[in-house]
């Protein structure tokens, strides 16, 4: 069985938030309708987003690190929002663990968003129904488009390439393996929903110099110290070293 | 979580509903066990149900304020396997139809015994069709209750407390209302009524405290750590994604202050709890149409109070995530 999800690096994770541009410029423009946007330049812009990027900070100062956090449908396993789904608009994909929302069977009754833990589903405050990230169905198994585009629109406009796609039922998947080698994990654990995306730690980089790395310890020129000025009618160095 | 009033007025209203035919039918079964009189068929019986109908209605009518898309309304029907609500969907039309068979039939004076049993119980086909509202009503209760108890995470919510609160709280409203029904009537039900009133509203009260002592003694069982998966005591929301208004925090923030919060659980304790108890009693000595009629006023306002603060009780896990706007 194939479960499609993103596996989302926080440690190179910058907060751009070209995923979140990127996502809602694919999504606005789809076969499923636009996703609602109101007052895009005025002051107070609001609308419907499939991800958004948030931004905390961990510790104390001056002892403290930013996290980057994006946020977007978790795709659980156990997705607590479908079998409260009254219309049966809510679903998981059997072929490829996605959820989904028919947005012609939606009635808006927000019971799903309720049932969400993670806040993960939005309703579309212009055709009312409940919408929230498709992993970009409508994108993935496009076969007009090349073979390295197929893949969420979050995933290509990441610049620093911290989002992962693939399939982590597959234990050789490159999000898979990402999983295992790098510690990653999914959020709110203690509900049991059991989150198909999952997030690779914040790991702080350390620059470790030890001092045999600063003084040569195998330095058979001692090219810390003067060089040899042999006269120029004697041998080079290379001569003078070879015998 | 924001208090909707569509719901608001949808739950109680049902509630109401439900609590009146159930009273109707406790008469007509105290009155079968020939410990009551039998109330007139035409007055008492059908226009009771009428009036309980036409809450049942009114409830079903702001349920559908709560809908993005009512058009659809007929679509949530279908999931009644895996969805409470659903459940909700499919008992709340049932019982109406029910009660309103129930009403035609004495309406229309079917009460002709079809068969008795051990010939002491005469069964006509309105015991049988009240049998069944009375499931219905039953089953509703469970349904609207379960609508919010099988929300795990919303652990305020996530209760069989919820249920029986749902259960005793219709039903006191209810059988307050059928005081004041049979007060109008001049039945002489309002005292037997009555007394079931105050045995249902001093229930639900019981109820209602035990729950709100459990939810102030709840430990969340989310934490930033978990939402985030970063192990460290303190963190803090920098900025949540957007600086406008979003659908994350219009659901599942109330927006009221601490002290608003307090005051309406304290105006719901007083008005669904105490001042009922003290209007009936009242009602005991006095036979006014007035006082029971009142009671019944100052209980269903109390009772949306009770149902706002309900809402407004319920922290939802999807709010570590909204702290800080920028």
């Amino acid at each position: 069985m194939t479960q499609l999800a993103l596996v989302i690096d926080l440690n190179v994770c910058v907060g751009c938030h070209a995923c979140v541009t990127s996502c809602k410029e694919w999504n606005t423009s789809g076969w499923a309708g636009p996703l609602a946007d109101f007052s895009p330049y005025g002051p107070d812009p609001h609308g419907t987003f499939f991800n958004r990027v948030q931004t905390f900070e961990v510790g104390e100062y001056p002892h403290t690190t930013v996290v980057h956090f994006p946020k977007s449908c978790l795709h659980c396993e156990e997705p607590p929002c479908v079998p409260v789904c009254p219309t049966g608009a809510s679903y998981k994909r059997e072929e490829d663990g996605i959820v989904l929302v028919d947005y012609d069977k939606c009635i808006g009754c927000k019971y799903c968003s309720w049932a969400c833990p993670y806040g993960a589903r939005e309703l579309d405050e212009h055709q009312k129904v409940m919408k929230k990230c498709t992993l970009c169905v409508d994108r993935i198994y496009d076969e007009s488009l090349p073979e390295a585009e197929r893949k969420p629109a979050c995933v290509l406009a990441c610049p620093t390439n911290a989002r992962l796609f693939g399939d982590v039922h597959d234990p050789y998947s490159q999000v898979s393996v990402a999983i295992r080698e790098q510690g990653g994990y999914t959020l709110m654990p203690e509900w049991g929903t059991k989150p198909a995306n999952h997030y690779l730690p914040r790991r702080r980089t350390e620059l470790r110099i030890h001092a045999d790395e600063l003084i040569r310890a195998d330095n058979p020129l001692k090219k810390e110290g003067v060089p040899p000025k042999p006269p120029k009618d004697q041998p080079t160095l290379d001569e003078t070293t070879s015998w | 979580m924001h208090p909707a009033f569509s719901v608001i007025l949808l739950t109680t209203l049902i509630g109401v509903g439900q609590g009146l035919f159930l009273a109707i039918y406790t008469s007509q079964l105290y009155a079968l066990a020939r410990l009551l009189p039998m109330p007139d068929h035409q007055r008492f019986f059908a226009l009771g149900s009428a009036i309980a109908v036409g809450f049942l209605a009114l409830g079903l009518f702001a349920s559908f304020f709560h809908l993005g898309r009512p058009g659809r309304a007929w679509r949530s029907a279908a999931r009644w396997r895996t969805s409470w609500l659903s459940r909700e969907v499919i008992l709340l039309p049932a019982l109406m139809v029910l009660v309103v068979a129930y009403g035609a039939i004495h309406y229309f004076g079917w009460t002709e015994p079809l068969f008795v049993v051990r010939g002491a119980l005469p069964v006509d086909p309105s015991l049988i069709v009240g049998a069944l509202a009375t499931l219905a009503a039953f089953a509703l209760f469970v349904a609207t209750g379960m609508i919010y108890a099988s929300l795990r995470f919303l652990r305020e919510w996530a209760t069989p407390l919820t249920i029986f609160n749902f259960l005793l709280l219709g039903g006191a409203s209810g059988f307050t209302l059928a005081a004041a029904f049979a007060a109008w009537l001049g039945s002489g039900l309002t005292r037997f009524y009555g007394t079931w009133a105050v045995i249902l509203t001093v229930a639900a009260a019981a109820s209602r405290l035990a729950s709100l002592y459990r939810n102030a003694h709840l430990q969340p069982k989310s934490t930033l750590q978990s939402a985030i998966g970063v192990r460290h005591p303190r963190i803090r929301q920098v900025t949540q994604g957007a600086m406008g208004p979003t659908f994350n925090n219009r659901e599942f923030f109330h927006g009221a202050s601490a002290k608003a919060v307090q005051t309406v659980r304290t105006f719901f304790l007083l008005a669904a709890f105490v001042i009922p108890v003290v209007l009936l009693a009242t009602a005991y000595v006095l036979s006014s149409f007035w006082i029971p009629a009142a009671a019944f006023a100052v209980q269903y306002l109390g009772l949306v109070a009770e149902r706002w603060y309900f809402f407004a009780d319920a922290r939802h896990p999807q709010n570590l995530y909204y702290q800080r706007v920028a």
